[in-house]
């Protein structure tokens, strides 16, 4: 593996540089900077090999594998056989293929409504949970639960409830609302808005976590300055909470964000495949579904790595126009 | 000093690689170890019914024969089989020694890559034993896999329900389905039950209205050079589309899975809840594992798919599959000695004994007790001609695009035309 060399190097380098042989030091700080550079290869290197092997190396390998016609078990051989080289025909056909344009659509509306509807509902219940109350730690741990049940598990559950048979609708016809009863995942017209409804109860609870994390961070003599000044208590928390509550908007919504581009499981447990592909399909369960079961994958590689660049692409707008000031210095460097 | 210090970092990089290398290939146990003893790994789909237990037997049994040959046999789940373990172990270079080998593009596709032992010369009185039924898991005149069971589809029904309405006789023609239909909807049960959540048991229905309009040799050259240039194949789907139109389905059956549980299109006509289901072979297995008491129902009877009156397809022409078990080629040769003994006649007995569906070699076919086992028996007996499920003859490409413009049909989203032009567009990309 001569790249991982040649990569691990330059880290190592840039160290304080040699001193000329004429500094009345020089076997000292020499050792030093040995044993200095041995501890940075020491510790260093296992997870750099493990991030070069396991990250780095699939993502380059799917670049490859996506300018193949390869069949589902592939051996390197097939990488040279010349009638599977296609460039970048994988490519052209995901983004003129109807299915993948909804697909990214779909990922597209649930990142940009997750924010907005469960945004206002978070920050709420996070005031509401942060005053004095009764039964306070039972609320809060009740609101947790969902987000720490595993996803598989809240998926098929959900699955159960909204049967045509099933809880949901058997609820509504009990308290009168049978007009409303639907097929939630069986009818590819509501299906995404069946999935959003799960989502939201699945997430909500780590948005209201994380505002009550931040809601401690911010000072209470502010609010009591601004009390002793004569502002209600809707003014202190426009005025002085949420403006400081900012950097945990910001970060939860970048996760949010991450999380609406790479939904997977949720989809793949709870919807069926007719249904999901006909309107609930996210890029993550497409490339799934082209690149194992449908047999594809140089295909599937080609979705990957459109993922990944649209996830990467998001990020890094998001980072350089939302985070800056969060993330001052740590990523952004120089942006002050 | 540069050059020492680059050195040790290598050195510590090597070290982390070798760890990982370490740490990431264990022995295999394909092997044996030094006695001479070998451990033959077996995965087949039987995860449920009586056929998890008979393959246990079976393996016991060899293993008793066989002193000095371990067999450790799995079940997984048919579709992650087949989609994700086995094509994922083959190309880790890691398969299983015995596993389940599926007809068509993927077997042509893995016998291209030298991951499957030839069978002719090993095991060449099993493979005549078997006759004609092995002809799809051959490739070039080789044979790569052998099949256990083999049948047919048809209509899996509740008798109950169908007495019920007024019925004693199974339908004969599609008339007499469409008028069951009617009847069946007084009963309260969903008159017919289709897994369509999982798209290929919504497919099928578009299979038997397409054999039963086109001949044999519109068959035969569809498979062979993808011409779907026959108005049959559009019929096919302009029948489908009336039948549809007639709403013999359960509600909800886009979301409806094939087997899983009690609101799957099996489970709804185990627990009565629908009165029958167009499936394979294997489904008297399925609705039994899916009963509270795990028995196959005393109502169930089965009847082949009806005749289409003026269809230009021959009416004893049957859609069917099978399943089949071939060797990775790096098996040791004890692989083939445990295929032929799952081959024997003894075996094949026990199989058709079980009800887990119809055995391939013809002596064990009077092993036969479940009665619909039986009828299956005979329906493939009897026809003329025998295709192979569409999907898994036209390969995984093809087969893709047509179950996909099939929902669609079922949906109300796509035209009997849009099949035909998406299976034309995938095959063109081939």
């Amino acid at each position: 593996m001569p790249a991982l060399l040649e990569s691990a190097g330059p880290a190592t380098s840039a160290g304080p540089a040699p001193s000329p042989a004429s500094s009345t030091r020089p076997s000292r700080r020499r050792a030093g900077t040995i044993r200095k550079r041995i501890e940075i290869a020491v510790f260093a290197g296992p997870a750099l090999v493990v991030f070069l092997g396991f990250v780095i190396l699939p993502v380059l390998l799917a670049a490859v594998y996506s300018l193949y016609n390869l069949p589902p078990a592939f051996k390197w051989e097939n990488l040279a056989e010349p009638e599977r080289f296609i460039g970048l025909d994988n490519y052209v056909r995901a983004l003129t293929t109807p299915e993948f344009l909804r697909a990214i659509g779909n990922n597209f509306t649930i990142l940009v409504l997750s924010p907005l509807i469960q945004g206002p509902i978070a920050i709420m219940v996070a005031l509401l949970l942060n005053r004095r109350m009764r039964g306070r730690s039972v609320f809060r741990l009740l609101i947790f639960v969902p987000y720490v049940l595993a996803e598989v598990i809240a998926g098929l559950s959900w699955k159960l409830l909204l049967q045509p048979q099933g809880g949901v609708n058997a609820m509504l016809e009990a308290v009168g609302l049978g007009a409303l009863q639907q097929n939630w995942l069986a009818d590819p017209n509501i299906a995404l808005w069946t999935m959003f409804g799960i989502l939201t109860w699945k997430y909500v609870g780590f948005a209201i976590i994380l505002m009550l994390a931040g809601l401690q961070g911010v000072p209470e003599e502010l609010s009591e300055a601004a009390s002793i000044d004569g502002a209600g208590w809707w003014q202190i928390q426009r005025h002085i909470t949420i403006p400081l509550l900012g950097p945990t908007i910001r970060i939860w919504a970048f996760l949010s964000m991450i999380g609406a581009l790479q939904l997977f499981d949720m989809v793949w447990v709870t919807v069926a495949p007719t249904v999901r592909s006909m309107s609930t399909e996210t890029m993550a369960t497409y490339m799934v579904q082209q690149g194992q079961f449908a047999g594809q994958p140089g295909y599937g590689s080609a979705i990957a790595v459109i993922l990944f660049l649209i996830s990467l692409v998001v990020a890094l707008v998001y980072q350089r126009f939302a985070l800056r000031r969060d993330l001052a210095g740590a990523v952004t460097t120089g942006v002050r | 000093m540069n050059r020492r210090s680059t050195r040790l970092v290598a050195l510590g990089v090597t070290a982390g690689l070798t760890a990982l290398t370490l740490a990431g290939c264990s022995p295999s146990g394909d092997g044996g170890d030094g006695d001479g003893d070998v451990t033959l790994t077996w995965w087949h789909n039987a995860t449920s019914g009586p056929l998890p237990d008979v393959w246990e037997e079976v393996a016991t049994e060899f293993e008793e024969a066989h002193p000095g040959i371990n067999v450790e046999q799995t079940g997984y789940q048919n579709e992650e089989l087949q989609r994700t373990l086995i094509p994922n172990a083959l190309a880790a270079g890691d398969p299983p020694d015995l596993f389940q080998v599926w007809p068509g593009g993927e077997l042509r596709d893995q016998v291209a890559n030298d991951y499957l032992m030839p069978l002719d010369d090993v095991l060449g009185d099993t493979i005549d034993s078997v006759g004609a039924t092995a002809t799809p898991w051959q490739v070039d005149g080789e044979t790569y896999g052998i099949p256990f069971t083999f049948g047919i589809e048809g209509f899996w029904y509740n008798t109950d329900l169908f007495e019920q309405a007024g019925f004693t006789e199974a339908p004969a023609t599609l008339d007499d389905l469409n008028a069951a239909v009617e009847q069946l909807r007084s009963t309260g049960a969903a008159p017919i039950a289709v897994g369509a959540g999982d798209k290929w048991p919504a497919a099928h229905w578009w299979y038997q209205f397409a054999l039963h309009s086109c001949s044999p040799e519109t068959l035969k050259a569809a498979e062979a050079e993808f011409d779907f240039s026959d108005e049959c194949w559009v019929e096919a789907g302009e029948q489908l589309q009336t039948f549809i139109g007639t709403e013999p389905f359960q509600e909800g059956f886009l979301g409806t899975p094939a087997q899983q549980g009690a609101g799957s299109s099996a489970g709804l006509v185990a627990n009565g809840q629908a009165a029958m289901e167009l499936m394979g072979h294997w489904n008297a297995g399925t609705i039994g594992g899916l009963t509270p008491d795990q028995q196959v129902p005393e109502f169930l009877g089965w009847f082949p798919f009806p005749a289409i009156p003026g269809a230009d397809g021959d009416p004893t022409s049957t859609l069917g599959g099978g399943d089949g078990f071939g060797c990775s080629a790096d098996a040791p040769p004890e692989c083939a000695e445990l295929l032929e003994y799952i081959m024997s006649e003894e075996v094949q007995k026990k199989f058709a004994a079980s009800g887990s569906g119809i055995p391939t070699v013809p002596a064990a076919l009077d092993a036969l007790e479940d009665p619909n086992l039986k009828l299956v028996a005979d329906g493939l007996a009897n026809s003329s001609y025998v295709q192979l499920w569409f999907d898994t003859a036209f390969g995984t490409t093809v087969g893709n695009a047509m179950n996909e413009g099939i929902v669609n049909l079922f949906a109300g989203a796509g035209t009997p035309e849009d099949i035909v032009t998406k299976m034309q567009a995938a095959a063109d990309t081939l």
